[in-house]
């Protein structure tokens, strides 16, 4: 894939750990520190919507997850997406915070074209576990179906 | 102001367009200028009276433009609303309130889009990765129709929504347009099986499960009940007006919540029919958004006219067709009249309370119009 053209994650100051640790090949999210909270969140905000507490850390989830919905987006499309499309893209609940849902692409294996993936096996509600891959200056998460 | 104050306070008296097309010649600040002085010559208000505007923040031309060229006087109220077409019936509601509490006499809500000859908002790259787009786009997410897509591969999931529903929407709409000689698609009749090979754009939605792409413009005159009365066209009074901004909400993209299948238009039903004297089983005819045709089922849902679930299987049986239980976007709507971010829904429901749709609901009385669903959004209740 002609990763250079993709669009690249335009990155602001509450979302910046989260590709900190993508780089890592750790998937965490956002969670209230607050010791009578600890609620998750996500996209990441600079308060606790429950608590209202500032104070917030990264979360490690086990990158286990669930396909909630999926589309298979046809042209027109950016120049990059085209050369791929019909390609999928998927929202995955995390297994260990199934309101916590990530969007992202069901490939392979890691790095694999996001059309890689026979489209009659995307179903709802299909395992699936995180996997990395460097896409031009990020570390993206992907998704593969659990074996 | 005692809850209840707006209450058909106001009326709209004046509605204008200019053709709709997928390219018109002239700039958005012309046609905005036409559409606006055919609302008013619609109203018999001269536009030296003009001292209120309201319209979305996406449009391009601007209330200093607008004043000096129609030839307004002094301005007192202007105002505009963010969130695409989500904006649409909040524009009359601004003007609504800034009406009732005297903070202007004569409103002017307009809405002049060249979205046929212009480019695509998604192909803009600079504007389409703020936050949460950082979450979505680099994954190929990068369209409204990918967003609404998402959401309607899961309603059709877990409440058995199909593709044939969507048809009876975009149907629905066609036929609508086939009777309307001002609609892009007057002439294009919709067959099921054009409608189950066309091409997809997102699957699962396919070419005719999304909007027109168009150049025009419209307005809509807004003047006190007291006033209307007097004007040269029947009032269309505001019965009811609300905004929609649930919590936890996320805009097109809204999948982190604990229920992203319930959307704005549940927040803004709520606040609507609170205010109303009448129910969802009293709608006569009703303009709901349709960027997308998923955004009916989902409408239907919010706005009470079945439960939750069933706005899918709502659609069987022509219910959304004249005669039906509930006659929807009876110009052709955003799908086969023009999409110009809702502004269309407005004034096809003001001609159905005056009688004057080229596809009349026998003594309409009462008119939903609704603005986009899934994104922060507004409606009206209109009644004659
Ligand atoms: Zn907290």
């Amino acid at each position: 894939m002609t990763s250079s053209d993709l669009l690249a994650p335009v990155v602001d100051d509450d979302g910046a750990p989260f590709w900190e640790y993508t780089a890592q090949h750790e998937l965490r999210v956002q969670a209230c520190a607050n010791p009578e909270c600890g609620e998750l969140r996500f996209p990441p905000r600079p308060c606790c919507p429950h608590c209202r507490s500032f104070d917030s850390e990264w979360r490690r989830m086990s990158g286990k997850g669930r396909i909630w919905s999926y589309v298979f987006p046809h042209p027109p499309l950016l120049p990059a997406y085209a050369e791929m499309a019909p390609y999928n893209a998927i929202v995955v609940e995390l297994a260990d915070a199934p309101r916590i849902r990530l969007v992202g692409n069901l490939v392979t294996e890691a790095g694999a074209p996001w059309n890689s993936v026979d489209p009659s096996r995307l179903k709802i509600g299909a395992r699936v576990q995180v996997v990395f891959a460097r896409i031009g200056e990020f570390t993206m998460p992907q998704w593969v179906l659990e074996r | 102001m005692a809850a209840g104050a707006l209450k058909d306070a106001t009326a709209i008296v004046g509605i204008g367009q200019t053709p709709f097309a997928k390219q018109l010649p002239e700039s958005e600040k012309a046609l905005a200028c036409r559409a606006i002085l055919a609302a008013l010559d619609d109203a018999g208000i001269s536009p030296a009276e003009v001292d209120g505007f309201a319209s979305y923040t996406m449009e391009e031309t601007d209330e200093v433009e607008i004043a000096k060229a129609i030839g307004a006087g002094d301005v007192t109220f202007f105002s505009k609303v963010g969130y695409g077409g989500g904006g649409s019936c909040a524009t009359l509601a601004h003007l609504a309130s800034a009406v009732a509490t005297g903070q202007a006499s004569v409103g002017v809500a307009w809405r002049s889009r060249k979205r046929g000859s212009g480019r695509r908002p998604w192909t803009n790259t600079q504007v389409q990765l703020p936050t949460p787009g950082q979450w979505t786009r680099p994954y190929g997410l990068l369209r409204p129709a990918d967003e609404i897509g998402m959401l309607t591969r899961r309603h059709m999931h877990e409440y058995g929504t199909t593709r044939d529903h969507l048809f009876n929407v975009a149907l629905a709409c066609r036929n609508r347009a086939n009777q309307n000689p001002a609609a892009q698609m007057y002439e294009r009749p919709m067959t099921r099986e054009s409608y189950m090979t066309a091409r997809m754009i997102s699957d699962p939605l396919c070419l005719f499960d999304n909007c027109l792409e168009t150049d025009g413009a419209l307005a809509a005159v807004i003047v006190s009940a007291e006033r209307a009365r007097d004007c040269r066209q029947k009032p269309v009074y505001l019965h009811s007006v609300a905004q929609g901004l649930p919590a936890q909400h996320h805009g097109m993209v809204n999948y982190w919540n604990d229920d992203p299948l319930s959307g704005p238009a549940w927040t803004a039903a709520r606040q609507l029919w609170k205010q109303a004297d009448f129910g969802p089983e009293d709608i006569d005819v009703a303009q709901i958004y349709d960027a997308f045709t998923p955004l009916i089922p989902l409408s239907l849902e919010g706005y009470g006219f079945c439960g939750r679930g069933e706005g899918g299987a709502f659609t069987e049986g022509g219910a959304l067709e004249i005669g039906g239980r509930l006659p929807i976007n009876t110009s052709g709507g955003g799908l086969s009249e023009a999409y110009v971010h809702g502004f269309n829904l407005i004034t096809e429901g003001v001609k159905q309370l005056r009688g004057t749709s080229t596809a009349q609901v026998p003594d309409a009385a009462t008119c939903l119009v609704t603005a986009g669903e899934g994104v922060p959004t507004s409606a009206v209740l209109l009644r004659s």
